[in-house]
């Protein structure tokens, strides 16, 4: 499979006895939007967790771009290119977007054992230019995070994940708690990932949300996948039937 | 008034400013000239170093979204490890390096048991609170130790600069407060303790080492603590037991005064050292104009519950304001 960008081999992991992934194998291929649906606890936060380096498989064999890795920590995944959205909001509410857009990678003038001199003026230019090219329509990069509406927020996230470069981003329920026309434009950002040559990997609990923006959905029910399909192959009614 | 609220919101110790400015001249009308004179002033200069060094360490701690109660305790054991061990024959600047890792050491321990076992740092610091207070009677003996003839006074506590204004101990305050206020506004370690404290969850998932962060913010506080209670025991000359008994409170309230979010996330070193020069003002401001002394608590107390009911009122109203705009 050489256009898989991400392939994960019989994976498996507990949490104190549960079985909570049970031999999962999955293609992410690349440029491809992938819908990841499921009930609670049917296995796809841990999936994505794993890829995401919150927590580690106990078993099984992760290969990005066609080399197999370990990813221990969520600075594994980000140096791999694997970036993470979250519900909850990756974002400090009380720090500004370029702060914010930083985190953790800032760009420093010189530097002692990692602490260094912020580059404010490189965080600044950078920041407006990212959020302008995620169609973002921003005031100030100054602008605290706090002021911004749950969309605009989710925006920003994923605009730092394009400025990352980032070759596949995990939106994990990006839209909950979001009003419709707020949900419209993450989709929107979703559908865009495929231009920027992005491979997005969407996980919403709301079936609509899915087909309106994936190529491929993937459902997932106690800890193993159990559909595994292209849009035009399936159904609402389908993939509801094997939930 | 939009322009106010907006200022506020990014600097969240101009609250405390305009009111320490305000009594600043009520406190020189009240003592008809007295407050601001050179005695006077040099009595305050002289005495703020060893608070504020308390309060730096204690916002930048806050910050990050964790407390110290220990640090009243810190500021007695770390002068009183020092004149154990140069009654020993110990060196100066040896005796400094032990006391000082004494304080690192603590700070250690405050934060790695908050962390490792997820409990609240109110907890453990309150558990080192008494902890280091006793070992410093234990090291003590009981008696305070004499301290040697010979002690670097020239360095940490002689008067300098125009009419001896300035004890040495104001321009350690002032280079710390420059460094820390830099490290924090302008590294990617000051990005990193704003983002731990404001919102750990997003911290963590990019990637930030936060339980690091936050030992470091520990040992900070309790390295400028020990450091602090130093100057006092060479400003005093005798290293007792008891010194910095309730200075722990009297830091938590700098920091509010001077506008840092007990959640974490919010404050500056500017807001700490504005916060305890308030304290400062209003201890002698108080004696000068013939107040009976003994309402000083009241006033730190009432500052304290009213800046935190301002602070979060105005946060709200600038919230509103922007969200509109």
């Amino acid at each position: 499979m050489s256009d898989a960008i991400i392939s994960v081999r019989d994976l498996h992991k507990w949490y104190s006895g549960v079985h909570a992934l049970k031999g999962v194998t999955l293609d992410f291929k690349r440029g491809e939007a992938l819908g990841l649906v499921g009930d609670n606890g049917a296995g796809k936060s841990t999936l994505i967790n794993i890829l995401s380096g919150v927590h580690r498989a106990d078993q099984g064999e992760i290969k990005v771009e066609g080399r197999a890795v370990s990813i221990a920590t969520p600075r594994d995944a980000m140096d791999l290119g694997i970036e993470t959205i979250y519900q909850y909001n990756s974002m400090v509410p009380t720090m500004s977007i370029a702060r914010n857009l930083f985190i953790g990678r800032e760009p420093t003038r010189f530097s002692v054992l990692g602490v260094g001199i912020l580059d404010q003026k490189k965080m600044a230019e950078e920041s407006v230019r990212a959020i302008a090219n995620v169609d973002l329509h921003l005031r100030s990069p100054d602008a605290l995070v706090g002021e911004l509406s749950g969309g605009q927020r989710q925006g920003v996230a994923i605009a730092r994940a394009m400025h990352f470069k980032s070759k596949v981003m995990i939106l994990d329920e990006p839209t909950n708690h979001l009003s419709v026309k707020e949900t419209n434009k993450v989709i929107g950002f979703v559908r865009g990932l495929k231009e920027q040559g992005v491979t997005g990997v969407f996980i919403s609990h709301n079936m609509h949300h899915v087909f309106e923006c994936c190529d491929r959905i993937v459902a997932m029910a106690r800890g193993e996948v159990v559909l595994d399909k292209r849009i035009g192959d399936t159904s609402i009614d389908e993939v509801h039937g094997v939930l | 008034m939009k322009r106010l609220f907006k200022t506020y919101l990014e600097k969240p110790e101009l609250a405390g400013l305009i009111l320490l400015v305000l009594l600043i001249i009520l406190f020189q009308v009240r003592s008809h000239g007295v407050f601001l004179n050179q005695d006077n002033l040099r009595g305050i200069l002289g005495i703020l170093p060893e608070a504020g060094l308390v309060a730096i360490g204690v916002t930048i701690l806050m910050i990050s979204g964790e407390f110290d109660l220990s640090v009243g305790s810190v500021f007695a054991l770390m002068p009183m490890t020092m004149a154990v061990l140069m009654v020993h024959g110990w060196p100066f600047p040896l005796a400094l390096l032990a006391g000082l890792l004494v304080s690192a050491a603590i700070g250690f321990i405050n934060g790695y048991i908050t962390i490792r076992f997820a409990i609240p740092s109110f907890i453990t610091t309150l558990g080192m609170l008494f902890m280091a207070r006793s070992l410093t009677v234990v090291v003590s003996g009981g008696f305070p130790p004499l301290l040697p003839a010979d002690l670097p006074n020239w360095l940490f506590t002689s008067f300098v600069g125009p009419g001896n204004m300035f004890r040495m101990s104001f321009l350690w305050f002032a280079a710390v407060a420059l460094l820390t206020s830099l490290m924090l506004s302008r590294t990617n370690f000051g990005n990193w303790i704003k983002a731990t404290g404001g919102f750990l969850p997003a911290a963590a998932a990019m990637g930030i080492p936060t339980a690091r962060v936050k030992i470091v913010c520990f040992m900070l506080c309790s390295v400028l603590s020990g450091f602090a209670g130093m100057l006092q025991v060479l400003r005093l000359g005798s290293p007792l037991p008891s010194i910095g008994e309730g200075m722990e409170l009297q830091a938590v309230a700098s920091a509010v005064i001077g506008g840092a979010s007990l959640l974490g996330g919010i404050g500056t070193v500017m807001g700490g050292i504005i916060g305890t020069t308030l304290i400062r003002v209003i201890d002698n401001g108080l004696v000068l104009s013939h107040v009976d002394a003994n309402w000083f608590k009241f006033a730190i107390g009432f500052l304290t519950i009213f800046a935190v009911v301002a602070n979060a009122w105005m946060r709200k109203r600038a919230k509103a304001i922007k969200m509109e705009g």
